[in-house]
């Protein structure tokens, strides 16, 4: 592809044009996480009154926790099974609408709504549904002679949250993949058709890749998704519990920042988070996207 | 919600505007964590005392639950924009007493100020609770409130017992649940909200077990756990083994939010939880009588037991603002104190009266005869001699140590491990979090 360059003739004005994205990236962005890695290098009383310069006494703390290696591996479960339920069952829904000719666009409508949830309802939702006493699952459940109860069952629970994540994030899934279908040129697929290649062979050779690009973003979305936006569904529906199964990196730096007011530790654990979704997303762009064709 | 939040808007507005055309009184603000029905009845309070004078207005603002009322107040006072006088949670009060740059302690402000101070007129176990190591009242004592027992008298009475009678031990609650489980009349026999503070906290102070060295952590911040002696083990063990036969049920981590449906809607014959509970219960509870009673205790362990702890809330005055702030804060602390409005919150909200004359004025308006049970917690957290086990606890960090709690108390139900692994993991995880206290404030 030819890139055209614009040529500015002012020096300034490009700076200047650039100015409202660059400040609000430094405001919402680099200067609260430059705080964060200060504040997790301190100790601190809540109040801010004592301040003690610790190096890395609250890295070395936490790496010690018991519950924060647990916590690493409910990260690590959580993130994989929310990211392959809601990209297997979006990708799913986007083939099977884009067969649709008329009534597509409303399939369409109605699987986007739940994007437009608010992460604490849709928590609350699942909660509900789940819920031990008064929920309507359970009852069914029961019947097929499962004893629900999410609250001591450690299994129940992160099924639950990834149930209730995943939900969330089919719709936004969904829309991409239904966007890339509709590029992949009907003729590839035609003239696979013509030379006796099957519908599964057609996807799996022709489409799959083709989509290539919309997964791999996706694939860094999700990730994303799961290690930081699920933080409303958990604290709605498991508060973490039972004893930490669903205490993700997210919620136990919310958990320990803002209910335990440990700072210097919640800042050293932000910082960690940082760093994993940092290397994450340099690995996927340095060896996945080497399979991605454009 | 929408409607009743626009309402406060703009009555806040209409008393903002009023205040600093008409008169240029004195603004107090109050933050507080107290939703709903309570909060209505707080706002009303706030209104009482601006009704009653010109000079200053208190406005109360919601802050949402305790906890993040604490952590905003916090933010606040780090960006200097802190309330006057904000509610702090007893969970809150070892936090708060150890910033003492943040706060002005009200026995001190109450004198500057010119104000009556009279912390014998308080109930004994508020003024052990919430004084420091030199006996001073570091915060206003506002709602106190202390476990019991409700339960439900159709129940008991399908089960074939007598509803007038609760269980007063773990015995009988253990025999009673039995009895309502296996003739039928619920589900369950027992749920409990809260079971760090009523299954461990206040389980130690009844049965005189001591839950931290150094006096439960009034004697300073080099405090360490205890509470996995015999009889929180046993009484652990209990309750894994009625979860197992189905006679309890869980309500969830930290306040147990399951636990309330669970008695409402019948499935659970009894329920323990905070005496503040008594409005909801009574507003939920439609289809069946409810009972009130003291938490049972083990016969065998203790021959009299003792007094339960506190719950519930104080008010703290913090630091940075004007002197008119502080008088008017001062003088609306002395109207909070009147026997008569203490005792109109008391009876609204089912929180503990705070003074030895809201109870008495009570007793003179026969609320007590008229409303059995409503005296249950006073008579509970007053009984017998308190002994340094049974004062209460101060800990640092109270939240985290809590949720340590909750956490080894689902492993325990989820088999995962014994009763004493269970509370010597608790105990672990709650030491280190001390540590952490310790060495951020010293």
């Amino acid at each position: 592809m030819q890139t055209k360059r614009t040529i500015f003739p002012n020096k300034g004005l490009p700076y200047l044009l650039l100015a409202p994205q660059l400040v609000i990236t430094f405001v919402f962005f680099l200067w609260p996480a430059g705080q964060a890695v200060k504040s997790s290098f301190e100790r601190e009383d809540p109040f801010g009154f004592r301040t003690t310069f610790v190096w890395f006494e609250n890295y070395q703390r936490l790496f010690r926790e018991p519950s924060y290696i647990n916590s690493l591996w409910t990260s690590l479960v959580f993130s994989v099974a929310v990211t392959a339920i809601s990209m297997g069952v979006s990708l799913l829904l986007a083939v099977a609408v884009n067969r649709l000719l008329r009534s597509g666009r409303i399939y369409t409508t109605l699987l986007v709504w739940p994007y437009a949830v608010a992460p604490v309802v849709a928590g609350i939702l699942w909660w509900f549904m789940f819920n031990p006493t008064i929920g309507i699952l359970p009852y069914v459940l029961d019947a097929l002679g499962i004893n629900w109860n999410h609250r001591v069952n450690a299994n129940h629970a992160m099924i639950l949250i990834v149930l209730a994540a995943s939900w969330k994030q089919i719709s936004y899934n969904f829309l991409f993949f239904v966007a890339g279908l509709q590029s992949v040129p009907q003729s590839l697929t035609e003239a696979a058709a013509i030379d006796g290649a099957g519908p599964f062979k057609r996807f799996w050779t022709i489409v799959f890749p083709l989509l290539s690009p919309t997964t791999f973003f996706l694939l860094i979305v999700n990730i994303n998704y799961a290690m930081f936006d699920t933080f409303g569904i958990i604290d709605a529906s498991t508060s973490g519990g039972p004893a930490g199964a669903t205490n993700t990196l997210v919620y136990k730096v919310y958990a320990d920042g803002f209910l335990g007011l440990n700072i210097g530790s919640s800042s050293a654990q932000s910082v960690v988070l940082m760093a994993i979704v940092i290397a994450l997303t340099a690995i996927q762009f340095r060896y996945v996207e080497r399979r991605v064709q454009y | 919600m929408v409607r009743t939040t626009l309402a406060a808007g703009l009555a806040a507005l209409a008393v903002s505007l009023t205040s600093s055309v008409a008169f240029a009184q004195t603004e107090i603000t109050w933050w507080h964590a107290m939703g709903a029905e309570l909060g209505e009845k707080l706002e009303q309070i706030a209104q009482g005392f601006n009704d009653s004078q010109d000079t200053y207005v208190v406005t109360p603002v919601f802050k949402g639950s305790y906890p993040e009322t604490l952590t905003a107040a916090i933010a606040a006072f780090r960006a200097n924009e802190q309330p006057a006088i904000v509610q702090v949670f007893e969970v809150g009060t070892g936090t708060m007493m150890a910033a003492q740059g943040a706060v002005y302690p009200v026995h001190q402000l109450m004198a500057d100020m010119g104000q009556p101070w009279e912390p014998s007129g308080f109930l004994q176990p508020v003024v052990g609770y919430y004084s420091d190591t030199e006996g001073n009242i570091l915060s206003m004592p506002f709602n106190s409130s202390t476990p019991i027992l409700y339960y439900n008298k159709d129940a008991f009475e399908a089960a074939g017992l007598d509803p007038e009678v609760a269980p007063a031990t773990w015995a009988q609650v253990e025999e009673f649940s039995r009895q309502i489980v296996e003739s039928g009349a619920a589900n369950c026999g027992f749920t409990s909200g809260w079971i760090s503070w009523v299954q461990l906290e206040n389980l130690s102070a009844i049965h005189d077990q001591q839950y931290g060295t150094l006096e439960n952590g009034f004697g300073g911040l080099g405090t360490e756990f205890t509470f996995n002696g015999p009889v929180q083990v046993k009484h652990w063990e209990n309750l894994k083994r009625w979860a197992d036969e189905g006679l309890f049920q869980y309500g969830g981590p930290v306040g147990g939010a399951d636990a309330p449906p669970k008695f409402y809607s019948g499935e659970c014959a009894m329920y323990m939880n905070s005496s503040a509970s008594r409005a909801g219960v009574i507003l939920n509870a439609q289809n069946f009588e409810v009972g009130f009673a003291p938490l049972p205790y083990y016969e065998d362990e203790i021959e009299e037991p003792k007094n339960s702890i506190i719950g519930g809330a104080t008010l703290w005055v913090l630091n940075g603002h004007s002197p008119e702030v502080y008088q008017g804060a001062a003088e609306f602390f002395t109207y909070l104190s009147q026997p008569e409005v203490q005792a109109d919150w008391h009876q609204a909200t089912g929180y503990l009266p705070i003074t030895n004359a809201a109870y008495e004025l009570g007793q003179e308006q026969g609320y007590y005869a008229e409303n059995p049970g409503s005296d249950i917690a006073i008579e509970q957290i007053t009984r017998g001699e308190p002994t340094p086990n049974s004062k209460g606890v101060r800990f640092g960090n109270l939240t985290q140590v809590r949720d340590a709690v909750d956490a080894e108390f689902e492993a325990l139900l989820a088999g995962q491990k014994s009763a004493q692994e269970a509370l010597d993991a608790a105990v672990e995880a709650g030491n280190r979090i001390l540590r952490d206290f310790e060495a951020a404030n010293s």
